[in-house]
């Protein structure tokens, strides 16, 4: 298939786009659990 | 949370038939041959960067009119998703336009309120960064929001409105546009891969915002409690 190298790409970099997103997000979010237990760590020992 | 998986799945499932689909399925088209098929790749992000921005706009002026912080965290997470998927298609509107014109951009009127687009939005989320207090910062960003979405329906209509090098829409253009019947079912499919991702990527923003706000509370509760909570406050990283 002619061109296919190009198809190839748009379809990867739609995956890679939300992959890459989705990846921060989910960093992201992980992070901020962790410093909200650990602020409420104080609150449950007392 | 309960629908995160299946939902997962769901995408995942539609985006590799989307794939398929576009690859092998759809016809070849009369002028552009074969690299027309990332057409159904490019009006998916499209679709999807619309929706996302279109929920912006009506949570920005859910935010002026209530002032409840929910309108707020979605007004964001619509522009995060809303910026993301318009790289999406901006990436694969230039992999369309090497092969297909010669050039990988130029500055017409489609390209040009598109790029625009995505730089207002970019600035969106500078200015959300660069505002410490939350009520200020909801303020300044929905009213730059609103202003911000006016160029969607410009995106929209410019093709219509001016001569571009972008194709002219295939979809609602009139006598001389329309789809082969199975050009049409494969971008109904590729269009709801790109919504259904959106929407999951969407809910999980949404999340990371409403988590952010609890940790402001507890915050607060550690400035005004001094103590533990205060002296574990100032271990944790600030994001």
């Amino acid at each position: 298939m002619k061109n296919f190298q190009f198809l190839f790409a748009a379809w990867m970099a739609v995956w890679a786009v939300f992959f890459i997103y989705q990846v921060s997000v989910s960093t992201r979010i992980s992070r901020l659990r962790d410093e909200i237990d650990r602020l409420k760590q104080p609150l449950r020992e007392n | 949370m309960k629908a995160r998986i299946p939902l997962t799945v769901l995408a995942a499932g539609l985006m590799s038939v989307a794939g398929y689909a576009a690859l092998f399925i759809a016809p070849d088209e009369r002028t552009m041959h074969e690299i027309q098929r990332i057409f159904y790749f490019h009006l998916g992000c499209w679709s999807a960067m619309f929706t996302a921005l279109t929920i912006t706009f009506v949570a920005n002026i859910g935010w002026l009119l209530t002032r409840r912080p929910q309108w707020d965290w979605l007004s964001v997470s619509g522009a995060e998703v809303g910026v993301a998927s318009c790289t999406a298609g901006l990436i694969t509107g230039v992999l369309w336009g090497k092969p297909a014109w010669g050039i990988w951009w130029t500055w017409d009127a489609r390209l040009t309120t598109c790029f625009v687009l995505w730089l207002l939005y970019v600035s969106y989320l500078i200015l959300r960064g660069l505002i410490e207090d939350p009520g200020r910062r909801a303020t300044l960003s929905a009213v730059f929001g609103i202003f911000a979405f006016l160029d969607a329906p410009l995106v929209y209509v410019s093709n219509r409105l001016w001569r571009t090098q972008h194709p002219a829409p295939v979809l609602l253009g009139g006598a001389n546009s329309g789809l082969d019947p199975t050009m049409g079912r494969v971008l109904m499919i590729s269009v709801s891969a790109m919504l259904t991702m959106m929407l999951i990527v969407l809910a999980d923003r949404y999340r990371l915002e409403r988590l952010r706000h609890e940790l402001d509370e507890l915050r607060v509760a550690g400035e005004t409690r001094p103590g533990e909570l205060v002296s574990a406050l100032a271990k944790a990283p600030r994001n």
